[in-house]
């Protein structure tokens, strides 16, 4: 058999409910890798031994008596310490909620858990989910396993250097402004951002709550659409989330891309990178070969989507983090940290009376008409493609004093959040050793066709099988 | 403090840093104070980049999916019990959270 921390989901469910691997010795041998990567790559802030070997004797017993089960059942994953989770310590990466232990799952580790995961960890990230690079973690920064002196991009960094080394096979991950794409484009792995209301929000610690989306990380582009089959959904708990109806992601993923069209917004290409160009321009080509038209398409407002949401997003994240006060949970105020604290007086500010509408309403007039832009060009095509990232993952500490620099690593990712569409990173390529991603952008609740455009590519190119050495 | 209604003449200014703190009842040092001010200026200076789209005939956009009033049944079902409540408070007492005083006591 293979090094168990090679395999995909769908590999390790077929090793499982054939019997030649039990759920315990899957579960200890990733705890097993999750302790020993640790040191080196801080991935994870608590490693969750107990729970994980609880979880797996059940579903050893569970394939014992013949029961059909999930995919995920048995499924190592990772999960951001932003979600809650019941009786395990949920830090959010801040010092605030060093001590806090939940007293309820988040809707997405409660249906998880119900499917049979098995939860190794949970894993590190900025602080309250604000950063590009990961490094703004009260815990310490993490490592990019494909060079330890770069960022593995944020804010979702653990969760995506965890799927990405091998010490979970799916992870769980938050997206604000790009907090699952960019990481996942840094890392070589599969990171989806769904559409807004997509997955319920219920019990993930709320960031900025016109943008936040749950999603998460794989390897492969099918064993993303298997964890989506789990987490999405109509939620009781919160009432952003959609009652539209849920898909079955896996299936017509292996339905080709013919007669599919494709757009290219030149807004994202005009100053990019001639390297990450060419490298997507010949993933749109292989994928030209496979059947689909290729368009370029304009979304003009695309060079206000940062500025848009450098209003946007502080004014609701001072609102959001107003809550902690140290009375019912957590410690007091003073124990922020740095981002969080330029956050709050920034959103304070754009909020404060005599600013709002020059600020906070300008940002949200603006927003419709980026939302307007998606909404035309998918009257041309189906689905876009552009990069995740203008530069590769750069060096831990090149941007930490500069905020408006690092704010910027997330101009081709927060226009889709703005917009509330949904958006697939996928791995295309690497140059000099380090990974690129690329999205694939798809109109509101267009999940399932962007996992068959994301598959159809992953067939022919197969990135995921480049490992990183640690 | 400074009102004024157009982001073009803010462009330049500088947040008052002292009178937001208080706002947001956080706690700054005066290194932070200092810091922010820079760093935040910066930040001001490129949003009012939005001063360059004419948004005169837009409306704002307020939800992002369409949903509107969004209710559940009026029906009683489990919830936290107090004990769970009350399990992260630092301070409680008789089954309550227990708060430093608002008011001196006369």
């Amino acid at each position: 058999m293979k090094n168990v921390s090679d395999l995909t989901i769908r590999e390790a469910s077929d090793l499982l409910s054939s019997k030649q691997i039990k759920a315990q010795e899957l579960a200890q041998a990733f705890l097993e890798i999750a302790h020993g990567q640790n040191k080196k790559l801080n991935s994870l802030i608590t490693i969750c031994d107990d729970a994980a070997l609880n979880q797996a004797k059940k579903v050893d017993k569970l394939i014992a008596n013949g029961q059909k089960l999930n995919p995920l059942a048995g499924i190592p994953i990772g999960i951001k310490d932003l979600f809650s989770t019941k009786n395990i310590r949920t830090t959010a990466g801040s010092k605030v909620l060093e001590n806090y232990i939940p007293v309820y799952d988040a809707t997405s580790v409660d249906r998880l858990n119900n499917a049979n995961a098995c939860v190794v960890g949970k894993t590190n990230l900025d602080a309250w989910a604000h950063g590009s690079s990961g490094e703004n973690s009260d815990f310490g920064p993490t490592n990019n396993p494909y060079d330890l002196l770069r960022v593995p991009g944020g804010s979702s960094s653990g969760s995506a250097v965890s799927v990405a080394s091998g010490s979970s096979l799916a992870a769980m991950g938050t997206d604000t402004g790009g907090s699952i794409r960019l990481p996942a484009s840094f890392c070589n792995v599969v990171g989806l951002k769904p559409s807004y209301g997509r997955v319920s929000r219920y019990g993930v610690i709320a960031m900025a709550s016109s943008l936040d989306c749950i999603g998460h990380f794989t390897k492969t582009v099918y064993d993303n659409a298997l964890v989506l089959n789990v987490t999405a959904g109509e939620d009781g708990f919160d009432s952003t989330c959609t009652v539209q109806k849920t898909d079955d992601y896996t299936k017509d993923i292996e339905n080709g891309v013919k007669n599919l069209k494709i757009g290219i917004p030149k807004e994202y290409f005009e100053s990019l990178d001639q390297k990450i160009k060419g490298l997507i321009l010949e993933a749109v080509k292989k994928l030209e070969k496979l059947g689909v038209t290729v368009e370029d398409v304009s979304l003009p407002n695309t060079e206000y989507g940062v500025a848009t949401y450098y209003i946007i997003q502080p004014s609701e994240v001072s609102s959001n983090l107003a809550r902690y006060d140290g009375v019912r949970f957590g410690k007091t105020r003073e124990k922020f940290g740095s981002e969080a604290k330029r956050r709050i007086i920034l959103g304070t500010y754009t909020l404060s009376a005599g600013y709002y509408d020059a600020y906070y309403l300008k940002a949200m007039r603006v927003r419709r008409l980026i939302r307007n832009d998606f909404a035309e060009a998918f009257k041309k095509v189906d689905v876009i493609i552009c990069p995740v990232s203008p530069t590769l993952p750069f060096k831990l500490g090149e941007k930490v004093n500069d905020p408006l620099q690092m704010y910027l690593a997330d101009i081709f990712t927060v226009t889709a959040n703005l917009a509330g569409v949904p958006s697939l990173a996928i791995p295309c390529g690497f140059i000099d050793g380090l990974p690129v991603g690329m999205q694939i952008v798809g109109p509101d609740f267009s999940e399932k066709l962007l996992y068959q455009v994301g598959y159809a590519y992953e067939q022919e190119t197969k990135w995921y099988r480049r490992r990183p050495s640690i | 403090m400074k009102k004024n209604s157009k982001l073009k003449t803010q462009a330049s200014s500088v947040i008052d840093i002292d009178y937001v703190s208080k706002l947001a009842n956080l706690p700054l040092s005066n290194k932070e104070r200092v810091l922010f001010e820079k760093q935040l200026k910066d930040v001001l200076s490129y949003v009012a980049k939005l001063n360059e789209v004419n948004t005169d005939k837009v409306e704002p956009i307020d939800h992002i999916v369409d949903l509107a009033n969004i209710t559940r049944v009026d029906e009683t079902s489990p919830s936290l019990s107090q004990e769970d409540a009350l399990k992260n408070a630092p301070k409680t007492y008789n089954g309550f959270f227990e708060v430093d005083a608002i008011f001196e006591e006369q």
